[in-house]
């Protein structure tokens, strides 16, 4: 029983973390390069245009679900489970959405990239 | 890649790690939360350890947002994973604790990966309108932006 919630959570955390990311990433895509944006028209205009992108505050809203279900994952699993396989598989999930819904090119570079980072994540904070 | 856009890479890096190294150490202290009991997660928040935790989250949120205005979701997410590296380094030669090895096989294997994505470009999806849209508007304002360029 332990198990099942601990890797329900698991799971949870990995999908809110991937689609807060996804929203997130979009968001500031739209919103264009801040350091561009910095340099034409200044701070307020990047706070303006942040502000009023609505995939940016979906995006937090899935980034704090993501935060709090971790919060109840630790407090329901061993850190030492419950931290890495988040961690490693949010990076997994997070190469195949960044393919599909961003049109990233995630080349063969990024995809050895992406498995040797979560295969390192499990190994370190295991 | 500017020496500006590297440290907002190094922030993102720094802040991850610094910030959920403190949210572990504070939630060890509060222990664990039950359904039962939400107002259990006030009380965490309340706790320094998380709240410094906290703090140092939302600069790395910063830096994170900072970083995906200009690069891809899998060019930046490396970045954050370097973080367990600097952990492993600060515990090793600071804290002078033991570093297993299967941490330095993690260690080596984060590096390599991170050092695959780095050698590739930063941006490789095709639409970005706003850069284009940049790009038209620089030429005929050359001067003023030259100008707060030299200011910054």
């Amino acid at each position: 029983m332990k198990h099942a919630y601990t890797w329900g959570g698991i799971l949870i955390v990995v999908f809110f973390s991937v689609v807060g990311d996804i929203l997130i990433a979009r968001a500031m895509k739209q919103v264009g390069d801040v350091h561009a944006l910095l340099r034409r028209s200044g701070v307020w205009t990047v706070v303006g245009r942040v502000l009023s992108n609505s995939n940016f505050f979906l995006g937090v809203a899935a980034m704090a679900v993501a935060f709090f279900s971790l919060l109840f994952a630790l407090s329901w699993g061993d850190v030492s489970l419950v931290a890495p396989a988040a961690a490693s598989l949010t990076f997994i999930g997070n190469a195949f959405a960044a393919k599909i819904f961003l049109h990233e090119r995630v080349d063969r570079r990024r995809w050895i990239a992406a498995v040797l980072v979560a295969a390192g994540v499990a190994l370190l904070a295991g | 890649m500017t020496f500006r856009k590297y440290l907002v890479l190094a922030g993102v890096t720094v802040f991850a790690a610094a910030g959920d190294s403190m949210l572990s150490h504070g939630m060890k202290e509060t222990g664990s939360i039950s359904i039962h009991h939400l107002q259990g997660v006030i009380l965490a928040i309340l706790n320094p350890w998380v709240a410094v935790g906290i703090v140092l989250l939302l600069a790395f949120f910063a830096s994170y947002m900072n970083a995906l205005s200009w690069a891809d979701l899998t060019y930046v997410l490396p970045a954050t994973s370097l973080g367990y590296v600097l952990l492993a380094l600060v515990a090793k030669f600071a804290l002078h604790e033991q570093v297993s090895p299967m941490r330095w096989l993690g260690i080596a294997l984060i590096s390599g990966g991170v050092g695959f994505v780095a050698g590739g470009p930063a941006l490789t999806h095709p639409e970005s309108p706003p850069m284009e849209e940049g790009a038209k508007d620089a030429t005929p304002s050359a001067n003023p932006v030259s100008a707060t360029g030299a200011e910054s």
